[in-house]
């Protein structure tokens, strides 16, 4: 089937603005401008249940519908802050078919009424961000960005911006702190960015694969978009799968998809090995295992499992994988990443490190298990952002699924170097 | 000086934004290409021309991880051995480049050309091990391949020349 989003696959020189409008390029953005009324285009994207694809998955058109009307001063934000773990699919679309993100954004902010669009890229992907300056300025050349697009009475300028190193960014009213030259560090919603965002104006932020999508949704109706994947789940997504199968990479497939299908489409298990857990959503998702295989990717799919797809970006392990040791690889990125804003996130992933670190290093004690969940416990729905949130997840859920792993390393400490190690504390 | 060198760059950076604070990491990726890391000069002159606190450009310098606070080797080579990259061999590849390098993680070479650091995802997980020099990605590496790029990367400091950095690039499209 050919892609929608990952049309670079397809089509070569894709990211080459005559090829792109060879392939119906800016025809979304024509139909929009010359034939709707923001308000229509708002409607088609709500119509089409298209939901953000970063991981949260909030209705787009919902979202651009909460911008107040009469604002005099509103901005478009693409995030392309990528930095959870296992994600690597919006600098693929960045770097590949950066016109397609661009035409999305250009109809966003028509619909929403936004003069400026500021794609904030993570300052790792500037090579990504370079492809995709390279498309802007194909755009003003030729009268797609700037003053009167297309011919029209509407302006809208495009300015991509680069962070420093910071996974907190990702996270909207960090990501526009960030923007705005403070430390990215978030907010306790309300206020909400589409009414004090951007330099406390209205403001849409949405994921670059989110903005991907709209320019098809135009050109193509809101039905055609809902017959593909679930009532809830419409549309395509791309899946970022890596860890320990035969092809890692960027897969895009249709929402309803079952993981057992996205491991067989990576190739397989690597080596030949067997399966013994997946994170479906980076670091920020539940870890769930072999009985969860057959549930679809779509965003109420792993409901039963207790998990979630959030971005879709599958980490695959094998029998070999020590869980132990991959809830510390979490509990350290997280730790790392956290801004220290608040409390509980601060001081939660640094002790849940510790303690993880220890139990890895033969010095646990019979009472870490309690105390990771009395330190998970004490962070669930006590910190300012979903960063905090998200931290617990892995450590709680390989508890819960894996607790004969915790107890042997508990077991494993009772030797002298424990003892020791007790002794010099 | 960053504002004379780059006086056009950083006029265009500054019309991009109603608000010039927003510059500031902007500035900072420039004055780090500059000087090699956010000295204390460097951080006052990103400091004067947007009329911040000094103290302020510290403060993100500390908390955005791409500025470096102490001097660094020439070539920064930032390895992910994040969960995903470390499934396929991260950590045995980043034991394997300090061995190569003979620095600890967090070193310096002694000729002052390579630093090594351990990060968090580089958004490559799918091409690990993998690592970043000066924001460049190097993917797939082996043993074999990391020699290649160490010898590539020497060649190019012995040479004297140096391509453009994406900084660089970056800023020149800002340019009026």
């Amino acid at each position: 089937m050919a892609h929608i989003l990952l049309r670079h696959r397809d089509v070569e020189n894709i990211h080459k603005l005559d090829v792109y409008r060879a392939n119906g390029g800016y025809e979304g953005l024509k139909k929009a401008l010359t034939e709707m009324t923001p308000a229509e285009v708002i409607d088609v994207v709500r119509a089409s249940g298209l939901r953000g694809r970063g991981g949260a998955g909030f209705p787009t058109g919902i979202k651009w519908g909460f911008i107040p009307k009469d604002a005099e001063e509103v901005y478009i934000l693409i995030n392309t802050d990528e930095s959870e773990t296992g994600t690597f699919k919006d600098r693929e679309l960045s770097e590949k078919n950066p016109h397609q993100v661009i035409e999305g954004a250009i109809i966003a902010a028509y619909a929403v009424g936004a003069k400026r669009i500021y794609n904030y890229f993570r300052g790792e992907f500037m090579d990504a961000g370079y492809a995709m300056e390279e498309a802007v300025q194909e755009c003003y050349a030729n009268g797609l960005l700037g003053e009167n697009i297309l011919g029209t009475d509407f302006s809208c300028d495009f300015v991509c911006h680069y962070g420093a190193g910071a996974y907190i960014c990702g996270e909207e009213t960090a990501l526009i702190k960030s923007l705005e030259g403070e430390r990215g560090q978030p907010w306790s919603k309300p206020p909400f960015p589409a009414i004090e965002g951007l330099y406390s104006k209205p403001t849409v932020v949405n994921n670059t694969e989110t903005m991907a999508n709209v320019p098809q949704i135009l050109v193509n109706g809101a039905e055609w978009y809902t017959s593909m994947g679930t009532e809830k789940s419409t549309g395509p997504k791309i899946v970022c799968m890596s860890g320990h199968v035969e092809n890692p990479g960027n897969y895009e497939v249709i929402m309803g998809t079952t993981y057992r299908e996205l491991i067989e489409m990576a190739g397989g298990m690597r080596d030949g090995k067997a399966f013994k857990a997946l994170l479906p959503s980076g670091g920020s998702g539940p870890v769930i295992t072999a009985d969860a295989l057959d549930a679809p990717l779509t965003y109420e799919g792993l409901d039963a499992h207790n998990s979630v797809m959030g971005s879709a970006s599958v980490i695959v392990m094998d029998e070999t994988t020590d869980m132990v040791w991959a809830a510390q690889k979490m509990i350290h990125f997280f730790h790392h990443e956290s801004c220290g804003k608040c409390t509980p996130c601060r001081e939660g992933t640094f002790w849940m490190e510790k303690v993880l670190h220890r139990l890895m290093n033969g010095q646990g004690t019979e009472k870490d298990i309690e105390t990771l969940n009395s330190v998970a416990a004490q962070m669930k729905g006590r910190t300012l952002c979903a960063l905090g949130e998200f931290a617990i997840n892995p450590v709680l859920s390989t508890i819960r699924l894996f607790p004969e792993e915790y107890k042997a390393k508990v077991k494993n400490s009772q030797s002298e170097d424990w003892e020791k190690a007790l002794a010099t504390q | 000086m960053i504002a004379d060198k780059y006086a056009e760059e950083i006029e265009g950076i500054l019309a991009r934004f109603p608000h010039k604070k927003s510059a500031v990491l902007p500035l900072m990726h420039l004055a780090q290409r500059e000087y090699g890391y956010m000295s204390e000069d460097a951080m006052r002159e990103v400091a004067g021309i947007l009329d911040l606190d000094p103290t302020h450009v510290l403060s993100l310098a500390g908390f955005y991880s791409l500025f470096h606070e102490e001097p660094t080797g020439k070539y920064v080579l930032e390895i992910c051995n994040d969960l995903a990259c470390a499934l396929r061999g991260a950590d045995e590849f980043v034991e394997m480049v300090c061995r190569k390098l003979d620095i600890p993680l967090g070193g310096t070479t002694e000729d002052g050309l390579f630093t090594v650091k351990g990060v968090m995802c580089l958004g490559a997980c799918d091409r690990a091990p993998m690592l970043q020099y000066n924001l460049k990605f190097a993917e797939h590496l082996d043993e074999e391949k990391f020699d290649n790029l160490i010898a590539y990367l020497r060649e190019e400091a012995a040479s004297g020349e140096e391509p453009p950095s994406v900084v660089e690039k970056i800023a020149a499209y800002a340019k009026k």
